[in-house]
């Protein structure tokens, strides 16, 4: 991956409250690069401030190194997936592909030839004369990805443009772009609320809450080494647990002393433990280091989710061996699967 | 369940037929029968009303009304769609006030309003009157065409306003959106996207202000002054006047199938069959 291609500084947006507080971060050039949070988090603004639908009230925002805080959008070398596509629907397929390339006056010859290989690469041949009405949710969603393509813009960026798809589509879909992503060489902008999704597609993720970033880093250290409870708890099934740090590689919680792999907290520090539920292992009753009476036993496909109560916290543990409601056992873990996260995030 | 609802569309049938229908009926029956049989039991059937018409005369009174109708519906376009288009792009606060304002002269009476415009334009109205006092000759601005046509773009620009603000303001702003991300700037954007989009609104615009104006009777008459017929002046001075209502019905009938044609014409552009469609 190459140079920085966007770059964000600082952006600060209000409206009558503020909506994204001081964000900064950088895409570089190739990258797939995933806004993830909750509605309300932010991340359609930020989409939208690279895009340039709104401006932002503070901060600074570069496109290959230089300010475009007040370039309208159709003067970016950048353009946009809507959520629910915005296709016009007055035109046919064909001519909603082509309408980049007639605003930039090329030649009626070069246009077909281009709306035939961008249809062909969604797979999609055959569907020029098509009214879009016409069109399923998924050709809708490929037409839409066409008529951005098309334009080889230097960045691409996509508000949730699978969020109307079902399931099965929806994953389709998400692997199909990655391929696209690769083959056209395109720096990508996605947001989305799915945290699978994000961590699927996505070569960096952003994690944003409340205005903010709370974490970016590839999907791995995102699962992995969350840098705070908000992150743990969007990103896959968590068990968060208040804790206290002794010393380094000591932890405490739910009355007990366990070993850790974490370090460089102040002695004594109050800390947030996360426990995923994978990482439990359900043995026999006292043969563990918890012990707790399972309350809830539900089958999610590949693996059951139960819920165990031991004596101040109740535990999600996903296991694909499944135990009684009622049964009292035992809970254990290692050392590498305690995460402690500083409470100050 | 479904059944207990049909019951619920009786009294509407009821008033389709008593207050639509039938009277349509009676006008159609009129314009078939002689004069002077004017009772159930010496009822004569006749076309003569008809052939009547087909006169240069009476064919001059149409095309005069039809033209009218088509500078008042052009002029309520030019100035109604520029009027739509701010309203609907005004923040949302001042949207329903400027709105209101552009409504609250319909809630006056037509004659009221349009007695107005004889003061305003009469020859020791406000304009003349202003004219004289800058030391000017008076102008000749009441009872002529421009009078009222006048008149018809001022009685009748809300109705060309309304359905074209309501196309506008329903629009999805994602697909203009969309058109500024491939490029276009606002010039272009509008060209291609927002006005072909707002057609449904045109056109119904088109058609609510077309049919009042075609078929008017009260503004052609205070404001164009009796020196020439238009077809809804001569239908009421057929029926108030003469008391020929057989020929006054039979122009009424054709009047009736010149909108219904220019309105199936319209319709033919309505490609969404949005808003007028509903009309019909």
């Amino acid at each position: 991956m190459g140079n920085k291609i966007i770059e964000l500084n600082n952006i600060s947006k209000d409206y009558n409250v503020r909506v994204l507080d001081r964000i900064s971060l950088f895409v570089k050039e190739n990258e797939f690069l995933t806004l993830l949070g909750p509605s309300g988090c932010g991340k359609t603004t930020t989409l939208r401030i690279i895009g340039g639908f709104e401006y932002p009230t503070e901060g600074e925002i570069l496109f290959e190194g230089k300010n475009i805080n007040h370039v309208p959008p159709h003067k970016r070398q950048i353009n946009t997936v809507f959520q629910k596509y915005a296709l016009f629907p007055h035109l046919n397929v064909f001519e909603n592909i082509a309408f980049g390339l007639r605003i930039k006056k090329i030649k009626e010859q070069a246009i077909k030839e281009n709306v035939k290989s961008m249809l062909k690469l969604v797979g999609l041949s055959g569907f020029e004369n098509r009214n879009i009405e016409s069109l399923s949710g998924g050709q809708q969603q490929r037409i839409a990805i066409a008529r951005a393509l098309v334009n080889k813009p230097k960045v691409l960026l996509l508000d949730e443009p699978l969020g109307a798809l079902d399931l099965k589509l929806r994953k389709e879909m998400q692997i199909e772009l990655k391929n696209m992503q690769r083959e056209v060489g395109i720096t990508f902008v996605y947001v989305t609320h799915d945290q699978e999704e994000a961590l699927t597609m996505s070569d960096t993720v952003a994690v944003m809450h409340n205005g903010e970033i709370q974490q970016i880093g590839s999907p791995v250290d995102i699962y992995n080494e969350p840098e705070n409870a908000f992150v743990a708890d969007f990103i896959g099934e968590s068990n968060i647990i208040e804790g206290i740090m002794h010393d380094d590689y000591i932890v405490s919680f739910l009355s007990k002393t366990f070993k850790c792999v974490d370090y460089g907290f102040s002695r004594n520090e109050s800390v947030h433990v996360v426990l995923r539920p994978e990482d439990i292992v359900i043995v026999e009753e006292e043969a563990g280091h918890l012990n707790g009476i399972v309350t809830s036993s539900i089958f999610k496909g590949v693996h059951y989710e139960m819920l165990i109560q031991t004596e101040d916290f109740e535990m999600m543990v996903q296991s694909t061996y499944k135990s009684e409601v009622g049964k009292r056992v035992g809970l254990s873990f290692g050392p590498e699967d305690i995460h402690i996260m500083s409470k100050e995030g | 369940m479904g059944n207990k609802q049909k019951y619920l569309t009786y009294p509407y049938i009821v008033w389709m037929f008593i207050f639509i229908l039938l009277p349509v009926a009676l006008v159609f029956l009129y314009s078939i029968t002689e004069k002077e049989s004017n009772t159930i039991k010496t009822i004569s059937f006749t076309l003569e009303n008809y052939r009547l018409f087909f006169d240069p005369l009476y064919i001059g009174v149409i095309l005069r009304s039809l033209y009218l109708a088509l500078i008042s519906t052009l002029f309520c376009l030019i100035l109604g769609y520029p009027v739509a288009y701010f309203i609907s792009k005004a923040s949302p606060s001042y949207r329903n006030t400027i709105l209101m304002l552009f409504i609250l002269p319909m809630w006056m009476n037509m004659l009221l309003r349009t007695y107005a415009w004889m003061t305003i334009l009469g020859n020791n109205g406000l304009i003349n009157t202003f004219i004289s006092w800058m030391g000017l000759p008076k102008l000749n601005l009441l009872y002529n065409n421009a009078a009222i046509i006048i008149g018809m773009v001022y009685n009748f620009l809300p109705f060309m306003v309304l359905p074209i603000y309501t196309s506008l303001s329903k629009m999805d702003k994602r697909i203009i959106e969309a058109s500024y991300d491939l490029g276009a700037d606002s010039k272009t954007t509008f060209r291609k996207v927002i006005l072909p989009l707002s057609m449904p609104g045109v056109i119904s615009g088109i058609i609510m202000v077309f049919m009042p104006a075609v078929s008017s009777f009260v503004i052609p008459r205070l404001l164009g002054g009796n020196k020439q017929a238009y077809i809804g002046t001569l239908i009421e001075k057929l029926f108030l006047v003469t008391g020929n209502w057989n020929f006054g019905s039979a122009i009424a009938i054709i009047m009736m199938l010149i909108i219904l044609v220019s309105m199936s014409v319209m319709n033919k552009f309505d490609i969404d069959k949005e808003g007028s469609a509903n009309l019909w």
